[in-house]
């Protein structure tokens, strides 16, 4: 796998990330997995972080993972990567550290874990792949499954009175004090890649600057398990998927001017604790309004 | 068990002496999630780690404390997390992993009764879950059965040095009786983190300086998994040929032997000395870990020895009389003596069953 060697009239202009390693990759025809390691591995390669990275592959098609990342790697159970995440960080503060997860694993059973994680701002980076069903499993219904999508154990489609809405991750946890960056991104275009790439590169700088806790969302196909090909599946994931899950940033705390996530919190904390004193003397000044209103009838 | 050099004695609780001797031992990484009767440990911890520059984090649940520690531990961590019975039930899962990924770490279950809710009152009812099943699939945990507010202090160390040495989780089971109960213990003596074992697979970044490397219980090939499995399942052999450890009390001239651990052990000892005075020869085996099981010192007084007859004292339905039955095999009668609910054997009832178990057996002409 590593390729051709360049002779003394040609000149290498582009090479295999050393994020990664030889091993081909197992994942299906189609399959946007291979793209997302790349980004991965190219940014902690750029940021020459990947002597002290520890990944993180909890259950599902992301276990395989540990094979294919050139650092440290740790297999987690299913939905525990961030608290798996949260002792590899605690131990060695200065190591970067990264989960990769699927829908299945972050925003189901991993659901607690995730949203904890991010609200103590654990300086982690998680990288969450959203195809909208379990794959490893054999294509089950996952919390980010489509309204009406059939799958394994959706078999009249996603029946909103039955399993509930889908999960909005990113915009839920960009809720968070602890968050410093939330984006959701995509691969399904060389532009798309572009700034899935800028996005994830972005993420381990704030995790390298303690920043505080960053997620990038990744929308993906699953060919296999959506029983289309890789064509017809970027097609359905660009109708079905965006306007549910819109593309763009969700939280940047540097963006909104602050350093890390202990000053974007303070800020809003002060913010909203002017808006209570006012809300309050307001209130009273209503009150104090009334009374003397009644004491001037008697 | 190694008498370590002692300081003077002070009054503490189980729950921080474990705590305390712990931090001693080099931990400096501890997890864990608030329940009775436990909480004072965790809340021992949130105070002297910052003092000690450790780690302290109050995860979300049981389930993310234990992958907390299954984290922390891949890393190279001495690490500890704490609960109590329906907690310890929550990190089966991570219990597993870590044994698995032949991750050492410390487990502390100050057992409270069940099932469900059950009680907050002590109890022995996870005798089972810490022996038998801590987690799915085939694995074991050491487990430590400590009977005073000093050998919680002393158990600990042992437990964070064996499960180093081994690779493997280890269980301190305690309940809410010696958690709570303050005794004079003597702390033992301060172990500098940076004396623990370093282990070279501990995932801490490659620095340039090795090839990456991974922790994972993974093992998908049929051939794969069978093989670890064997080479863990003989080197819990080696661990039974050399760690049983019990105390024998008593025991020498017996015809009676009392078999209890931990909290019921104490009562248990006062019986025996009731049955003494009596005119009944009796003694008792008190396992100071249940698994490995002190198969060796129970054989002894059967094969050469003066036994007649086994009574095992629980506080559970009997559990570990299982344990004694497998031994025993049929050789010679086992009677139990069980309370649940939070009821601790009492001496005297103790020592009425040794006499009716003596005069049984005097009786069957053994």
């Amino acid at each position: 796998m590593t390729g051709h060697t360049p002779s003394a009239n040609e000149k290498a202009i582009f090479t295999r990330t050393k994020g990664l390693t030889d091993t081909a990759f197992t994942y299906c025809a189609g399959c946007m997995h291979g793209i997302v390691h790349r980004l991965v591995a190219e940014s902690l390669e750029e940021l020459d972080v990947l002597g002290k990275t520890i990944g993180i592959a909890p259950v599902g098609c992301s276990v395989t993972a540990t094979n294919f990342f050139n650092c440290d790697m740790l297999q987690a159970s299913h939905g525990r990567a961030a608290a798996a995440a949260t002792g590899v960080k605690r131990v060695n503060p200065d190591n970067i550290v990264f989960s990769y997860q699927g829908d299945g694993d972050l925003a189901a059973i991993g659901t607690a874990e995730s949203v904890h994680a991010a609200a103590r701002g654990e300086h982690i980076t998680v990288i969450f792949i959203n195809n909208a069903i379990y794959g490893m499993t054999g294509g089950q219904m996952a919390p980010t499954t489509m309204p009406g999508q059939i799958t394994q154990t959706s078999p009249y489609g996603r029946i909103i009175a039955q399993d509930g809405y889908p999960l909005r991750v990113v915009e839920m946890l960009a809720t968070l004090d602890g968050v410093a960056y939330a984006e959701r991104v995509t691969v399904d275009t060389p532009k798309n890649i572009r700034t899935a790439k800028r996005a994830i590169r972005k993420a381990f700088e704030y995790q390298r600057d303690k920043v505080g806790y960053t997620i990038i969302e990744v929308l993906c196909t699953c060919p296999t398990n959506w029983g289309l090909n890789p064509l017809e599946s970027a097609d359905w994931m660009r109708e079905n998927m965006f306007p549910y899950y819109p593309l763009g940033v969700y939280r940047d705390v540097k963006a909104e001017g602050y350093a890390n996530i202990v000053d974007a919190a303070a800020a809003l904390l002060e913010e909203q604790t002017a808006a209570e004193a006012e809300r309050q003397a307001a209130e009273a000044a209503k009150e104090a309004a009334k009374v003397a209103a009644k004491g001037g009838g008697e | 068990m190694t008498q370590p050099q002692r300081e003077a004695k002070r009054l503490m609780k189980g729950n921080e002496a474990v705590a305390e001797a712990a931090i001693r031992a080099g931990c400096r990484t501890y997890f864990g999630y608030p329940i009775t009767p436990q909480n004072e440990l965790a809340a021992y911890m949130s105070k002297r780690m910052p003092q000690v520059d450790g780690v302290f984090v109050q995860a979300e649940s049981e389930t993310g404390a234990i992958n907390m520690v299954y984290g922390a531990a891949a890393a190279g961590a001495r690490v500890l997390t704490s609960s109590s019975s329906p907690g310890v039930a929550l990190k089966a899962e991570g219990i597993s992993y870590l044994a698995a990924a032949d991750l050492p770490s410390v487990i502390i279950n100050i057992q409270r009764g069940g099932p469900g809710l059950g009680t907050i009152q002590p109890s022995q009812g996870d005798y089972f879950m810490s022996t038998k099943a801590p987690g799915h699939g085939d694995f074991k945990c050491l487990v430590y059965a400590p009977s005073t507010v000093q050998e919680m202090a002393d158990m600990v160390g042992d437990a964070f040095e064996k499960a180093d040495e081994y690779l493997m989780p280890a269980i301190i089971l305690s309940d809410g009786l010696l958690g709570q109960m303050m005794e004079p213990v003597a702390l033992p003596p301060i172990k500098d983190p940076a004396d623990c074992p370093q282990h070279d697979w501990a995932l801490t970044g490659t620095r340039g300086k090795r090839a990456p490397q991974e922790v994972n219980s993974l093992r998908l090939y049929p051939e794969q998994l069978e093989a670890t499995n064997n080479e863990r399942y003989a080197m819990y052999d080696r661990i039974k040929a050399k760690e049983q450890q019990a105390e024998m009390y008593r025991t020498d001239d017996a015809d009676i032997i009392v078999v209890a651990y931990g909290a019921s052990a104490r009562t248990a000892k006062s019986a025996v000395d009731l049955a003494r005075d009596a005119g009944v020869r009796a003694g008792m085996v008190r396992p100071l870990l249940v698994w490995p099981f002190p198969d060796d010192a129970l054989d002894s007084l059967i094969t050469g020895g003066t036994a007649k007859g086994f009574l095992t004292v629980e506080m559970s339905m009997g559990q570990m009389v299982e344990d004694v039955q497998l031994l025993v095999n049929g050789r010679l009668p086992i009677d139990s003596f069980n309370r649940t609910g939070g009821l601790v054997p009492e001496p005297k009832a103790i020592a009425e069953r040794i006499e009716k178990l003596y005069k049984q057996t005097a009786e069957g002409g053994n």
